[in-house]
């Protein structure tokens, strides 16, 4: 038994070293602009390019948008399939599987073939189409993860019985939805916003392909150029996306009854 | 259900809520369709197939209908013929070696993945370690299974570049260059392999510490009154039983790595011949010079992502019997 610790111990150093050694590195490294000393110079010249702010802000009002699409898609979908359709189901999940299936450079190629300027629906001829595909593209990369988490969220409510219950005392469709459904959810839904907002946030296929100014295609811009800003710009990132998960387990503890989808 | 033992005059509802008098009869019985149709209110019946058709547009605008365009331009030809030209296209020596170092590597980083992130999960669920351990070993998962893309190439070449921290250290400790002695280059095979499993092995983790969780104490407790080693509970329980499942989160995983770019692309540019960064420069710039060939490039790659799916889905299948 003394052994069998020994090996876990040993498996998890060499697991927690792989995965500590290149933050470490790479927090080393954006330190190490100025000659000789370490200091803060990298993540002064990032936040100083006014590129930096557009890009970001930018992929962020995307990422807003993407959310409040997705689950406008999402939420009465999973809702009715749930209550009144449930031989509904097994599509339901076919489909929020595919994201997974198809990779998304596949999916974007096929956006811009059939969308493009000469077609019926032309979403790349206006830059306003084309936010509104790359905002689409992007509800479905992250439908898989928010299906299931709206999903989980309304598994552990009984809505069969709640939906009952408010048309009894006669409430609206649209208002059992509103005001029971969503409020009763919300852990769920923002669980799978910051997970949505985490994938989107720093995307660099799609934006780049439609040609859209996002933050992943600047970071590859800034790769390229740039020596220590890549660096600093890592631990941004992983600092953003730390806080994204970091709020769905915060928001785990307020699940309703039984824990909301955490890990 | 409990909705039908419900009890409540059926005619006052109906007219206010359409919803509760379509639950009671049925929907998809055929002979509620009958009562439906001859009924005077008619906006009884959308209502819920209306909010699932968001979704369903969606998934026809833009899951299926992108996807069938691809297919339908990988057989048609210029003139808009059809045509297996541009299938028999793809077998080329660019094009074959392009889908088998995609194909090595998202092997290599799947499998590798798996072993390691089953390794490191057991160590943590079974291995004695502290309690408090896991949930933080679990969270930083969930971080590190996303942190990909273009962050985390820059996090590598700033650790194992030629001037990263890992490299300068073992050069000036050890005196060993691992570029010049240990012929080792980031922007290759082994370095984009090793990069992957940043997000490989967390993503591993996350899915297979259910299965781990499935493993009931009373196993271990009964194997060992039976008088089987720590060896033999493992080869005769608890890896028949775990399999399936390591087996369907490999196929995840090789899906996963084989439609990645960001990384590649930010890593090694254009130096790497793998099939997403061929299919990159084919939409950017048509660097085919084919259309069809594009298509078919594409094609090409849904097929192999599937065929690693439908392993998943035929393997969880049979996993779902034994985590009841």
């Amino acid at each position: 038994m003394k052994s069998q610790k020994f090996w876990a111990w040993l498996v998890f150093g060499l697991g927690a070293a792989y995965f500590i050694v290149p933050l470490l590195a790479t927090f080393e490294f954006s330190l190490r602009m100025r000659r000789g000393e370490y200091s803060f110079d990298a993540y002064a010249s990032v936040f100083a390019d006014p590129k930096f702010a557009a890009s970001f802000s930018y992929s962020v009002i995307v990422g807003l948008f993407t959310i409040v699409v997705g689950m406008f898609v999402v939420v009465p979908a999973v809702y009715f399939v749930r209550l009144r359709m449930p031989w509904l189901r097994p599509f339901m999940e076919f489909v929020t599987l595919l994201p997974l299936v198809i990779p998304a450079l596949v999916l974007v190629y096929g956006y811009i073939r059939l969308y493009g300027s000469s077609s019926l629906i032309p979403f790349t001829g206006s830059i306003l189409g084309t936010d509104i595909l790359l905002t689409c593209a992007y509800v479905t990369l992250a439908m898989p993860y928010m299906y299931r988490a709206v999903d989980n969220g309304m598994r552990t409510i009984d809505i069969g019985t709640l939906t009952e219950a408010a048309q009894i005392m006669g409430a609206s469709q649209m208002r059992i939805i509103t005001s029971i459904i969503l409020p009763n959810i919300l852990v769920a839904i923002l669980s799978g916003a910051f997970l949505t907002f985490a994938i989107v946030i720093g995307e660099f296929t799609i934006a780049s392909l439609l040609n859209r100014p996002a933050f992943g295609p600047y970071l590859v811009g800034i790769g390229t150029n740039r020596a220590y800003e890549p660096a600093a710009l890592a631990i941004i990132s992983f600092i953003i996306t730390w806080g994204a998960m970091g709020m769905i387990n915060v928001l785990g503890r307020f699940a309703p009854r039984t824990y909301a989808r955490t890990d | 259900m409990h909705r039908a033992s419900f009890p409540h005059p059926s005619h006052e509802w109906s007219g206010t809520s359409p919803l509760m008098g379509e639950a009671r009869r049925g929907w998809g019985n055929p002979h509620s369709v009958r009562i439906m149709a001859s009924s005077p209110t008619p906006r009884r019946i959308p209502w819920d197939s209306l909010a699932v058709f968001p979704f369903v547009i969606f998934a026809v605008m833009f899951l299926f209908l992108p996807t069938l365009s691809l297919f339908g331009a990988a057989f048609t030809d210029r003139a808009g013929n059809f045509t297996f030209e541009n299938i028999a296209g793809l077998f080329t020596d660019q094009i074959m070696s392009a889908y088998w170092i995609s194909i090595r590597i998202s092997g290599a980083s799947a499998l590798l993945g798996a072993l390691i992130g089953l390794a490191i999960t057991l160590a943590i669920i079974r291995g004695k370690l502290p309690q408090g351990l896991r949930s933080a070993v679990m969270t930083f998962s969930g971080v590190a299974s996303n942190f990909a893309g273009v962050p985390l190439a820059f996090a590598f070449i700033a650790t194992l570049g030629r001037l990263g921290l890992a490299t300068i250290v073992l050069r000036t400790l050890f005196d060993f260059d691992i570029y010049r002695q240990g012929g080792f280059n980031l922007f290759s095979f082994w370095g984009l392999t090793l990069t992957y499993l940043y997000f490989q092995i967390p993503l591993m983790m996350l899915t297979i510490a259910p299965a781990i969780d499935g493993l009931k104490k009373e196993w271990n407790e009964a194997a060992q009154t039976l008088g089987a080693s720590t060896w033999q509970f493992w080869r005769y329980i608890g890896f028949p039983i775990l399999w399936p499942s390591v087996l369907g989160t490999l196929s995840l995983l090789f899906a996963n790595a084989f439609g990645a770019i960001a990384t590649a692309w930010a890593l090694t540019g254009s130096n790497l011949n793998i099939v997403t960064v061929l299919l990159y420069n084919q939409i950017r710039g048509d660097a085919l010079q084919n259309p069809g060939l594009g298509a078919a490039l594409a094609v090409g790659m849904i097929l192999i992502t599937s065929l690693a799916n439908v392993i998943y889905l035929v393997v969880a299948a049979r996993a779902e019997r034994w985590m009841k």
